[in-house]
């Protein structure tokens, strides 16, 4: 079991490590010089030359490499090329709203998936599994802010029971930020939901057809304690989709937190990708890649946790 | 030349059926219908807008529909329908760029880590998973600002996070593929890699990688549009993500802006997708759930006297105890599946018995219907199975008639099961203990320690010497003949009064099949159960059973003592079996182990009664 935790821990920390490497190669090779998206094309010669030097843009590109992941490693990502606050700082304000609204929306995803799984699942062939599968084919294509903008326009503009855009954080008031990440969190969960429910349809009825659970009906269970072992052997399926949607939201927030007006990562990363701030960028990126790890590695332990066989692969 | 002798007519002849299958879903002819008609609206976009659409008429801002403008003006004063039309070439032009570059990047991969495994897999597997690793926005974000917003660039890119989803289905295939024959025969033939992969694995993955692209191609249209969305993309291209932009921004005091492009992407989106999900319908076959109706019908037809469809509608088989003696008792079974070619009968008029202590086995060959036999007397057909019988009697009493909740509540105290394959029979995510001690405590009422202590008892009763240990195990810790004992255990911990035994050695080495034989005769004697034996090998009847029941299609040939079918096999097709048991080598030993006691044993009974 612990080297079972210690490889999957050294395959994540190897992830974070080349996806934070590629991102950076590839921001600087894609964006070239930055001056021109930080100043604006009326700068002179001079002022590039003074913001390069400040910015140390001038030193080779594996000594920046070096100093950013020196100091990453230590949780330092140094400060934005605009604004010379620390990246740190605007994280910690960004980052858990877009967090809120991803960890509600998985948890919406993880509940009513599940829920609905189990139901079509004991129901194949009923009605609530036809109109699973047909709102899975839909939902699972239509991106996250095009419902975004249906709910918008029906549940904030047209019933008014939701605020349309903008945030309020829970110190403030608990149920005004339960609000304002309701409707973001629905349109990303959507799609999300109907994939983990159709997973875990789908798995039950695989697992219903094996041997074990004719046997285990054999031995006079109750049909409610026989759905609870398919469950827990249908269960890795859908906790793995569950996990790559959790990746899947975090991109989707970014348009979506556009639409709602939030101010998590979204902006962020459409602002500094337009002018060209690598460290701000490269501080979204680690952070993303390390809640991505996070949730990979949670993955890990619990289907480990599941199925005892995994642990020994 | 080299490929002469494989088939090669595969990909050809499942391709128009594919086609024709596909046509008769009204669902997915809508789709496609719906998608060739943007695709028709992107390449006459030219003759078919009224407008330039980026011609500018100020009269024409956040116009209403009207005046030529059959969609009305945008923000800026150009006409939406033309917009729209010339929208739908932007789109599609970035569907087939991103889907092409998924394609070339994760099919190859795939179908090579499926078919080379080892190294090649892990490296390209890690790759794959890392790639779905990543938010891709953010790197497409930064690819569309350093790339001066080119877009066909950025299509690329996204068809980069596309790959996985092409390489894990093409892998998947080709892993598949690699295990039949023809691969392995072409290999042998001197075909070399490259050919084998271009040929056979390219064929075998065909038709899961269309149904992947038009998934793809959805999800792209759908990303790409959030990129446009969020202002990516050149400003004197119309796209629908811009539109929808635009529209957003003045949703409140011009709803109509955001509607159209909104439709027209949300529509294109899903007539992808339900061409995606039709296609992946009529290639995995996902199969349709008989319903209570099918089922019905299906009860009707076998209980009918005379149906057309399903002749033969006598009895067979006999029984040799009275009704109040048996344990067992089973009076014209019939069991059938709905197919799609009607009914399909696979036990057809079958009468049994077995009494207390009495051993019997049901003898034939796969197919026929000893096995369907044994599960529609314990009610646990596969779904889709439908059994009628004139009356099911279990130690005594009468269950055909019972409703399936009373049926299962027989399951473990009148009635007992023991499977064939023992690892797949125990569930993998539970410990034995858990296995056992469940049935005990929840099914007999036992308390958590009595139920403990009985479920190591009955461990060490069957042979297990080291009892602690196997209930701490999982099953994949333990051996098949272990596994067999437990599932033994588990099956003979709520004194059942009939024990059926569905092919119990069948899966075992050859040395632990006369032990888990013996147990099973020691334990049937010991509780005065009822046995039945369900086996193809007459080496087994003849090493346990008292009398056997011979079966062929589904009805019972042959019914008498061991000894005298032994001596004096009356149908031609038991002479056969039997000759055929005596031909297999494990099976002859066990013969010549066995016939002399089992012979004994079963005389001795027959004198007792």
């Amino acid at each position: 079991m612990l080297s079972f935790i210690a490889k999957r821990l050294l395959s994540g920390i190897l992830l974070l490590i080349v996806v934070c490497s590629g991102t950076f190669f590839l921001a600087f090779v894609a964006i070239g010089d930055p001056t021109p998206g930080l100043l604006g094309n009326s700068a002179t010669a001079a002022q590039r030359d003074a913001l390069r030097a400040k910015i140390g843009y001038d030193r080779p590109v594996l000594t920046q490499f070096w100093d950013w992941i020196s100091h990453a490693a230590t949780g330092d990502f140094g400060t934005s090329w605009r604004s010379f606050q620390p990246v740190g700082d605007q994280l910690a304000l960004r980052v858990p709203v877009t967090l809120s609204v991803v960890v509600f929306a998985t948890l919406l995803a993880a509940v009513i998936g599940v829920a609905v799984g189990i139901a079509c699942g004991l129901r194949p062939g009923g009605l609530l599994d036809r109109g699973l599968k047909l709102a899975s084919v839909v939902l699972f294509a239509l991106p996250g802010f095009w419902v975004s903008l249906v709910l918008v326009t029906w549940f904030a503009i047209e019933l008014r029971w939701f605020p349309a855009i903008g945030y309020v954080s829970p110190e403030v008031s608990v149920s005004g930020w339960l609000s304002s990440i309701t409707l973001p969190s629905v349109s990303l969960a959507l799609g999300a939901i109907v994939m983990v429910g159709e997973q875990l349809r789908n798995g039950f009825l695989q697992v219903n057809n094996q041997d074990f659970v004719r046997t285990l009906r054999a031995r006079g269970l109750s049909k409610r304690r026989v759905t609870t072992h398919v469950l827990r052997n249908a269960s890795p399926s859908a906790l793995t989709v569950l996990a790559l949607m959790f990746v899947g939201l975090l991109g989707g927030a970014i348009v979506v937190e556009i639409v709602f007006n939030l101010p998590g990562i979204g902006s962020l990363t459409q602002s500094s990708s337009q002018i060209g701030d690598i460290p701000v960028l490269m501080g979204l990126t680690a952070v993303t890649v390390v809640f991505v790890v996070l949730v990979n590695f949670l993955l890990d332990l619990v289907l480990g946790w599941v199925n005892p066989k995994v642990r020994e692969r | 030349m080299t490929t002469a002798p494989f088939p090669t007519t595969l990909a050809p002849v499942r391709r128009i059926s594919l086609l024709r299958r596909y046509l008769r879903r009204p669902l997915g002819v809508v789709a496609l219908v719906v998608l060739l008609l943007v695709v028709a609206a992107a390449v006459l976009a030219p003759w078919l807008a009224p407008f330039d659409p980026n011609f500018v008429t100020f009269k024409i801002v956040h116009a209403d529909p009207g005046n030529g403008h059959l969609l009305g003006g945008d923000s800026a004063g150009r006409d939406i329908l033309s917009r729209l039309l010339y929208g739908a070439r932007t789109t599609l032009y970035g569907a087939v760029i991103t889907c092409v570059a998924g394609l070339l990047l994760g099919v190859p991969a795939g179908v090579s880590a499926g078919y080379f495994g080892g190294a090649t897999d892990r490296i390209c597997s890690w790759i794959s998973d890392a790639l779905q690793s990543i938010p891709g926005m953010i790197v497409l974000l930064v690819v569309a600002a350093g790339t001066g917003q080119s877009f066909p660039v950025l299509m690329v890119a996204l068809g980069v996070f596309m790959a996985p989803g092409y390489y894990r289905i093409s892998r998947a295939r080709a892993m598949a593929v690699r295990k039949e024959p023809y691969i392995d025969a072409a290999r042998v033939a001197g075909v070399t890699n490259p050919r084998v992969l271009r040929t056979h694995m390219m064929r075998a993955v065909y038709a899961p990688i269309v149904v992947q692209t038009a998934l793809t191609a959805g999800i792209a249209i759908g990303m790409q549009a959030g990129l446009q969305f969020l202002g990516i993309g050149s400003a004197s291209t119309p796209s629908w993500g811009q539109m929808m932009n635009d529209g957003f921004n003045t949703m409140l005091t011009y709803p109509k802006i955001l509607l159209w492009p909104s439709i027209a992407l949300g529509v294109t989106i899903a007539a992808l997708a339900f061409i995606g999900s039709t296609l992946a319908d009529l290639i995995s076959i996902r199969a349709e759930q008989p319903n209570r109706r099918a089922r019905a019908r299906v009860r009707q037809a076998l209980a009918a006297p005379a149906a057309a469809d399903l002749p033969d509608r006598e009895t067979s088989g006999s029984h040799v105890h009275a009704i109040e003696d048996c344990a067992l008792r089973v009076e014209n079974l019939r069991v059938g599946y709905a197919t799609n070619n009607g009914i399909k009968e696979v036990v057809s008029g079958v009468s049994l018995d077995a009494a207390p202590g009495e051993v019997l086995g049901i003898v034939g060959e796969s197919g026929s219907g000893k096995t369907q036999t044994s599960f529609a007397v314990l009610d646990l057909l596969p779904s889709g199975g439908t059994a009628v019988a004139d009356g099911i009697w279990i130690s005594g009493r009468e269950v055909s008639k019972l409703s399936s909740a009373d049926r299962a509540a027989l399951l473990g105290r009148s009635i007992g099961y023991v499977p064939q394959e023992p690892l797949s029979n125990l569930d993998p995510c539970y410990t034995i203990e858990h296995q056992l001690v469940e049935p005990l405590r929840h099914v007999h009422g036992l308390s958590k320690a009595d139920a403990r202590a009985r479920a190591r008892e009955v461990l060490v009763r069957v042979g297990i010497t080291d009892p602690e240990r196997v209930l701490g195990s999982y099953p994949h810790q333990i051996s098949g003949g272990m596994a067999q004992r437990v599932l033994i255990a588990g099956a003979v911990s709520g004194r059942p009064s009939v024990l059926v035994a569905d092919e119990p050695t069948t899966a075992l080495d050859v040395t632990v099949q006369a032990e888990v034989l013996e147990l099973l005769r020691e334990l049937q004697q010991e509780y005065g159960m009822a046995l039945v034996i369900v086996t193809h090998n007459f080496g087994v009847v003849a090493d346990i059973c008292d009398r056997v029941v011979v079966m062929k299609d589904g009805r019972i040939v042959e019914t008498g003592l061991v000894e005298q079918i032994f001596r004096a096999p009356a149908h031609p097709y038991t002479a056969e079996l039997i000759s055929a048991s005596l031909d297999d080598v494990a099976g002859r030993d066990e013969l010549d182990q066995g016939w002399a006691p089992a012979h004994a044993v079963a005389g001795g009974e027959d004198d007792a009664r």
